[in-house]
């Protein structure tokens, strides 16, 4: 039996010489060096985002896609490492991503009109090298129109990014990537979250609190994440939930609106502090 | 004490060589001309071209028929071969003099121990020279005006030794030292043609004769005459210009012109030991061809571009202003061509002249704890290029602006520079907070995505709240609504704006998205994810009654 396979092993070789240097040689895989996603459910399904890698992030809209876009990016502008987001459907909202605590000062926008500029792009900033997450937004592009995006396009900005310590973050409704990206993580919308809270003229009374008139205040959403493919660690379907605070904002008499960060917990201060 | 003075042989003709490297390279015969037609002569001509059979003051149709080449003489060339010269000086030395057009002196003190001995210092000088384009002879000498004329008299290298003065300037010629047409005709007519024959006259039958300036010519005849150093000012801004003979349109030939600009420019800079902060570059506009040049410099005016229109010539300016000083000539031509590429000049070209701010150089060494970033030079081509690719307006930093309008930010050039002050203290304080280095604590925020332009709706009321929405051909039931959030403001401008703000929870497919109604009141923790497929069709949506135009619109998607 042995000496069949040392039999068979050499005649591979045979074949293979001058093609293959050593095709039975065992290549270590690189070691992946992942990094925060800023929620650590994710970080706790995913192992983290992989560095030299592309990560693709899917799912329909409203279901957390940029919610993790920003939390990656604060994670990742907290360390001073410069971003950029190559958005293809000039949808970023900078006030919201503030609110998330991106350091926009690192943050180079890039505001495309559709598909070919956001690929042109992102090839170019991957040329230049030196972010430590490049992000492609293509959530508001028709799936139609990214599914037309040749294979090696990806294929092309996976190998541009290997073995550099960029994060290659890729954001659509449907999964395109393929096997190209070292991470696939596809996202659905969870619910809403709404709490009560008391409507206009609550100012002035409250001493009084309990016979307000309560209207609604979104609070936040939550999310359900399943990794698809992952190159990192053995994925399995997992949940986060209740990770995306509300958007922030303070009702002042009706008239102005804050950009104070609007904390639950802390609503009766809040409103005094009106 | 000793000094340098470096003389740039045969000026004009090496100031027209400097800027055709061609001419220069093949050692062409060359003779330039001047004056106007139809009195247009030779005024100088490099050695080629005297060998060929040139002379001064020959018309240039002779000197056509001597099969030389033929270029008109160029004071802006000249005015920059004259700064590159300085340039030269300040190289080495802080200490320099604009003695002449082609000739500059410079104090050595210090250089000994740079250089070594006079003779090296001055083949430094030679070999930098050389890398400006330009062949110099160097004369080192304790006194200025020896210096002087022992470079306009000897050609390479020469160094007088403090005492020998007299014995070196022996052999030269009286005219080397510039006396006036009248004191030189009396010295030749006397038979006095050397230094050494002027210096062993008597002075006071020299002074009877020729006056005070036959006193001085003796005196700079035995190198007896001092004075002191007369300090240049260095420029504040380098400059290089260019007249072209044909006018120039297309941005392919021009690219060749600035490369030479730019390289003559950055060689500058080098020599300095400077980077450019910013390039500066300014055409004189020639008569446009085209039918279309008004559209074009409308559409130049537009980008911001700055268009001067004078009786006889127009202008066309360029600014690059660079975010960490640069002076690698072939960068700068690539931001060059893509800002001009974005941005043509509405006619034809004629002249160029190309200005360098000064700076000094970045240093390359960030902290050790300060992480990767982009190369900032690489950085500026790059966005160039995406700038190119999607406007200038499209790519930048945002920055939120110091108002209550909604969505209200401003676009700034970005800048990956790390801030070395915080980079260590920032990260220690975030790896001590997360667990495995960088996880951030607090909880993310919900992220929004904007509409541009935004999405017109129509909106049905019921009891004063959104019931039923209607927007993008789509329809859908409000399942719960948050607000109205009010704001308003600038109400003394044209564009004040008054608007009242709703958070819906919109289910498009009629399905049962009831969430909130689950919800009991002052449930403070989000519901659990119990079937989220049921949801797929809903969605959170801020949409907004403007007051001003009484219009309902969508102006982003909870996602």
């Amino acid at each position: 039996m042995a000496a069949n396979f040392a039999a068979l092993r050499s005649k591979v070789e045979l074949a293979l010489a001058g093609r293959v240097a050593a095709p039975f040689n065992y290549r270590d895989r690189q070691r992946v060096v992942t990094v925060s996603s800023g929620i650590p459910e994710i970080d706790l399904l995913t192992g983290g985002l992989p560095r030299g890698a592309l990560t693709e992030i899917f799912g329909p809209s409203c279901s957390g896609r940029t919610s993790l876009l920003l939390a990656a990016l604060s994670a990742r502008t907290a360390q001073e490492e410069a971003c950029a987001l190559i958005d293809g459907g000039d949808a970023f909202d900078p006030h919201s991503a503030e609110a998330a605590g991106v350091e926009l000062r690192k943050l180079l926008w890039v505001r495309c009109r559709n598909v070919e500029q956001t690929l042109r792009a992102t090839d170019l900033l991957l040329q230049g090298g030196g972010f430590g997450l490049i992000a492609v937004d293509l959530s508001d592009i028709a799936p139609r129109l990214v599914r037309h995006v040749p294979l090696d396009s990806w294929f092309r900005f996976r190998r541009a990014v290997e073995d550099t310590p960029t994060i290659l973050m890729l954001l659509e409704q449907e999964s395109n990537a393929k096997s190209c990206a070292s991470l696939g993580l596809r996202l659905e919308a969870g619910v809403a979250g709404w709490s009560r809270m008391p409507v206009e003229g609550a100012a002035g009374c409250i001493e009084d609190y309990s016979r307000l008139p309560w209207g609604w205040l979104l609070e936040g959403r939550s999310a359900r994440g399943e990794v698809s493919r992952s190159r990192v660690q053995k994925g399995d379907a997992g949940y986060f939930r209740g990770g995306f605070a509300a958007a922030a904002r303070v009702a002042n008499e009706g008239i102005f609106r804050t950009r104070m960060d609007w904390d639950f917990f802390s609503l009766p201060i809040a409103v005094k502090r009106k | 004490m000793a000094f340098a003075a470096i003389h740039v042989a045969n000026f004009l003709v090496q100031a027209v060589l400097r800027a055709e490297s061609e001419l220069r390279d093949r050692e062409k015969a060359v003779a330039l001309v001047d004056g106007t037609a139809p009195l247009v002569s030779v005024v100088a001509a490099n050695d080629a071209a005297w060998r060929a059979g040139i002379q001064l003051g020959m018309a240039q149709t002779q000197a056509q028929l001597c099969g030389v080449e033929i270029r008109r003489r160029s004071r802006v060339l000249e005015k920059a071969a004259h700064a590159a010269l300085l340039d030269l000086g300040w190289s080495m030395s802080p200490r320099v003099e604009d003695h002449a057009q082609d000739t500059i002196l410079a104090d050595l003190a210090g250089l000994n121990s740079l250089f070594g001995a006079e003779e090296n210092i001055a083949r430094e000088f030679a070999r930098r020279a050389a890398e400006l384009r330009l062949c110099v002879h160097v004369a080192v000498s304790a006194n200025l005006e020896v210096a002087v004329h022992a470079a306009r008299g000897f050609a390479g290298i020469t160094v007088i030794p403090e005492g020998e003065e007299a014995r070196h300037l022996s052999g030269l010629p009286v005219h080397t030292l510039t006396p006036s047409a009248e004191a030189l005709e009396t010295l030749e007519r006397w038979g006095i043609r050397t230094c050494a024959a002027l210096g062993t006259l008597p002075v006071l039958e020299l002074s009877e004769r020729l006056g005070q300036e036959g006193v001085r010519l003796q005196e700079l005849a035995r190198g007896a005459h001092a004075r002191s150093l007369v300090l240049a000012e260095p420029a504040e801004i380098l400059e290089e210009e260019m007249e072209l003979d044909d006018a120039v349109e297309d941005l392919e030939p021009l690219s060749f012109v600035l490369g030479r600009l730019l390289d003559q420019v950055c060689a500058r800079l080098a020599a300095r030991a400077l980077s450019a902060a910013a390039i500066r570059v300014r055409f004189d506009l020639g008569d446009a061809f085209e039918k279309e040049a008004p559209v074009r410099e409308k559409n130049a005016r537009a980008a911001g571009a700055r268009v001067e229109t004078e009786a006889a010539a127009k202008t066309y300016e360029k600014a690059l202003n660079l975010p960490v000083p640069m002076r690698d000539s072939k960068m700068l031509l690539k931001l060059l061509r893509l800002q001009l590429q974005a941005d043509p000049p509405p006619d034809a070209i004629v002249k160029i002249m190309l200005g360098a701010d000064p700076a000094r150089p970045r240093s390359t060494q960030h902290g050790l704890f300060v992480p990767n970033s982009p190369d900032p030079e690489k950085l500026e081509l790059t966005v160039a290029r995406l700038a190119k690719l999607v406007g200038n307006a499209n790519i930048g930093s945002p920055e939120l602006t110091d108002t209550h309008r909604p969505g209200e930010f401003r676009m700034n050039k970005f800048f990956a520079q790390p801030n070395e002050t915080r980079g260590r203290g920032k990260a220690s304080k975030k790896s001590a907070s997360g667990g495995n280095g960088d996880a951030v604590a607090r909880r993310p925020a919900t992220g929004c995505r904007i509409f541009r332009p935004r999405l017109a709706a129509r909106v049905e009321l019921h009891e004063g709240r959104p019931a039923k929405i209607f927007f993008r051909g789509l329809y859908g039931r409000v399942m719960t609504a948050s607000g109205p959030w009010r704001t308003s403001g600038d109400w003394w401008r044209e564009d004040a704006w008054q608007q009242e703000e709703w958070d819906l929870e919109i289910q498009f497919d009629g399905g049962n998205a009831g969430v909130a109604a689950n919800v009991p009141a002052n449930i403070h923790a989000i519901a659990p994810v119990q079937d989220a497929k049921a949801h797929m069709r809903a969605g959170l949506y801020c949409v907004y009654y403007d007051a001003a135009c009484r219009s309902w619109f969508v102006r982003g998607m909870y996602d």
